[in-house]
């Protein structure tokens, strides 16, 4: 029998409940972009395919958005229900933009419940459409402040605390702290690119299967034009990231990539595995290709583990998600481009067998990669809760029954999981696409 | 004012805020399941479903902010509350889960099933209860605090005559909040079926209201007599709360400016929340936390007033927009719109 212990199953608690919030996180803060374009396209072109468009894609979001608000709930009273010393310090010093999350969300759910119930009620149909715009704003500002905290825990500045003592506390500072460009850019990039993708995967799906309607192929193009372009900005703000963790955290980026000796010009580790003497095999090797990741030049030098104390290292696991990470993304990105390549010539089929095959496995792969960069992210922050300040296991619950609590959560996130999948049949079910379009009195 | 009291204020306004909706949410669920029992479902589900449909998901955000905003402002709360706090506050989580979720499933979900209705009543009289149970604690007596290590007396906790009139009081009230409310909304519908049945539910848990309000008032005396004598020297408002309540219960039964009687039904509870509020500072967590030790530091106090300015000054006009829309439209509420 392993001994209880609540910091541990705290941890899997929490990972389990922000594991499976960050799903309906993501595409909460994603598809309003989607619909919001589909619902303006459709206006400007006079198109009602694209208003039939934004019509079911917002029957879909609002179940998962139900998901969200209370897995939201849920986790952020499990911040303290588990980590009751982690969020009194918080509350300190990062509960700003905790505060800022919660106008910011209770923006997007007053304007979402109107936007809701409102399809046919205005005259001019713009007025609609712009009761979205509070919402796009709402979920992404939403992203936006929680994103500010986990960059805190990051790289905690905007206080000085010593002998147990807090003073000088500046809360604008800690909440833009050094990591939060990066951090908050890359959290809503890959948002618009995971939610982007997911729809274009249903498109696909439904064309594949032999659906040939061009509501279908409309639907693929919008999704994947924006998956393109976000996938570009996803990449290009990794990059960045690369370079944050250099500066800032560099025991983070050398677990991530398994480099253990300072070294200029070092080398990308890909893949690959270790052996009880952190001896690494069958590993692709990039030459020079961490220095560049770090720092952007080939010759540049890269701190290694072996500077840091081995009780201070994070879980070295972090590496394979961080390739997950890293291959997914740029596997959407080709994907996306092989995508518009084919669209561009006339006389090639974007519509061919394998390409929408790749489109329809990228959804839920760009979900993974998601999943993959919280992990590494959360697990590449150990041992500290807040780096530097507070180890998370001082931060943790003493309270005993954490593992009941665990279970019930996990049982509760199971029912909800196969729920949604239940209902969203259902619902599509219920309204196929030719009775809709009927209904909106084309064909 | 000093920061303190400006902040406790803030939040308890929050939560009064969320007493109000989340009774007429909690106590609409309950009926719909009930109605639909007893084969007046039909009748009453029009004029529930209209109102709840817009509004579900702002009824959460208002406990979560209450819930946030606590943090900000006294930082100890957490350490105390969520130490002690694991196993009821989780499985309160659930059940908000639980009910959230379920709602939107049953509503924007093509096949009406029984059981999810089931489901959304039920944990309406649930949530009430175990989230009352947390006001209990905070009255001291039910926590072994030992070496810095506190936890909860369970058994102390389900045993006490005092814990158990509080829980009777929340779902008492739950119902008949919510009754009032839809009463007055069904007759700004003109749907004078529905009227009738909720007004004879919103008429039938007015009693019990009053009773268990003097139950916990007796209780409260036995258990801790500092709060009660304190609530005595603001007995003025406590009065004020019972005559708000008979104006209510009057309008109501004349069938008179349902309306008005609904703001009689939320200054009744108003006086008598401010008023156990009051008269529970200074304390957070009798007689371990005051909300001046508890508090958070002066920068932090200051950004947070700010933002909650802020942030009313967007929100007030959603609010009033959202309210227009859905709950002052005398064509949507009678199902024109």
């Amino acid at each position: 029998m392993v001994e209880y212990d609540p910091v541990l199953y705290s941890r899997i608690l929490t990972g389990t409940t922000l594991g499976f919030h960050t799903i309906f996180a993501t595409l909460g803060v994603g598809i309003p972009l989607l619909i919001a374009l589909a619902e303006w396209i459709g206006i400007k072109r006079n198109d009602l395919h694209y208003h039939v468009l934004a019509r079911r894609w917002t029957r879909g979001y609002i179940i998962s958005v139900a998901v969200g608000v209370v897995t939201g709930t849920a986790i952020s009273l499990q911040l303290s229900l588990l980590w009751p010393n982690f969020m009194e310090a918080a509350g300190h010093t990062i509960a700003l933009p905790l505060f800022l999350e919660t106008f910011a969300f209770f923006f997007e759910a007053i304007f979402l419940g109107i936007y809701l119930y409102t399809w046919d009620r205005f005259k001019s149909r713009y007025a609609h459409f712009l009761l979205l715009i509070p919402v796009f704003i709402g979920g992404g500002a939403s992203a936006f402040f929680i994103s500010t905290v986990n960059a805190f825990m990051n790289s905690p500045i905007g206080f000085n605390y010593e002998n147990g003592i807090l003073t000088n506390v500046n809360p604008i500072m800690a909440m833009f702290n050094p990591a939060t460009p990066t951090k908050v850019t890359h959290v809503l990039a890959s948002s618009y690119l995971t939610a982007a993708f997911i729809l274009a995967s249903i498109a696909a799906f439904s064309i594949l299967r032999g659906r040939d309607h061009v509501y279908h192929k409309k639907a693929l193009k919008l999704s994947m034009t924006v998956a393109l372009a976000f996938a570009i900005c996803t990449a290009l703000i990794g990059d960045l990231s690369g370079k944050y963790l250099a500066q800032y955290q560099p025991e983070k980026l050398a677990a991530a990539e398994w480099h253990f000796e300072t070294e200029k010009g070092a080398t990308l580790i890909f893949a690959g595995s270790l052996d009880e003497n952190n001896k690494i095999s069958k590993a692709i090797e990039i030459p020079y290709a961490l220095s560049i990741l770090a720092h952007g030049i080939p010759g540049a030098e890269v701190i290694g583990l072996e500077e840091f104390p081995v009780e201070d290292w994070p879980p070295l696991v972090v590496h394979y998600y961080f390739d997950w990470m890293v291959t997914i993304g740029m596997f959407l990105a080709l994907v996306a481009f092989i995508y518009f390549c084919m669209q561009y010539r006339k006389k090639w089929n974007e519509f061919n067998k394998p390409l929408l095959s790749a489109i329809i496995v990228g959804g839920p792969l760009a979900m993974l990669a998601i999943e993959a960069g919280w992990f590494m992210a959360e697990q590449g922050r150990q041992p500290w809760i807040i780096r530097g300040f507070m180890r998370t296991a001082e931060a943790a619950t003493t309270s005993n029954h954490v593992d009941t609590m665990l279970y019930l959560f996990i049982l509760l996130y199971l029912i909800l999981a196969i729920s949604i999948i239940i209902v969203l049949k259902r619902v599509f079910k219920a309204s196929p696409l030719e009775k809709e379009l009927k209904k909106q009195g084309i064909e | 004012m000093s920061y303190e009291l400006l902040g406790i204020t803030v939040l308890w306004t929050f939560l009064y805020g969320y007493v109000i909706v989340a009774s007429i949410d909690f106590g609409a669920g309950f009926f719909n399941y009930y109605t639909s029992i007893t084969g007046k479902g039909p009748i009453v589900h029009k004029v529930i479903d209209r109102y709840l449909s817009p509004v579900w998901e702002v009824t959460n955000v208002f406990l979560v902010f209450f819930y946030v905003g606590l943090i900000g402002f006294f930082p100890s709360v957490a350490y105390y509350y969520g130490t002690t706090l694991l196993i009821p506050g989780s499985i309160a989580t659930i059940l908000l889960a639980i009910r959230g979720s379920y709602y939107a499933f049953h509503h924007y979900g093509p096949k009406k099933a029984k059981w999810t209705q089931f489901l959304y009543g039920l944990t309406g009289l649930l949530i009430p209860a175990s989230l009352s149970t947390v006001l209990t604690i905070s009255e001291g007596g039910y926590l072994n605090v030992s070496g810095g290590n506190v936890s909860l007396d369970y058994s102390g906790l389900f045993t006490s005559f005092y814990s158990w009139t509080v829980i009777i009081l929340a779902i008492v009230s739950v119902l008949y909040i919510s009754a009032c409310f839809l009463t007055y909304y069904a007759h700004k519908a003109g749907d004078t079926e529905a009227f009738d049945i909720l007004r004879k539910y919103a008429l039938s848990w007015s009693l019990p209201t009053i009773l268990a309000s003097f139950l916990v008032f007796l209780s409260i005396s036995h258990h801790n007599w500092e709060h009660f004598s304190r609530m005595l020297d603001l007995s003025w408002m406590f009065i004020l709360s019972s005559l708000f309540f008979l104006g209510a219960v009057y309008l109501i039964w004349k069938k008179q400016r349902l309306g008005l009687s609904f703001i009689f039904v939320m200054l009744q509870y108003a006086f008598a929340f401010y008023g156990y509020g009051a008269a529970h500072l200074p304390y957070l967590l009798y007689p371990y936390l005051s909300i001046y030790d508890g508090f958070t530091n002066e920068a932090m106090a200051i950004a947070l007033i700010i933002t909650f300015v802020a942030g009313l000054l967007l929100l007030i006009p959603s609010l009033y927009l959202l309210m227009r829309l859905f709950v002052f439209s005398n064509q949507y509420v009678q199902g024109k719109k």
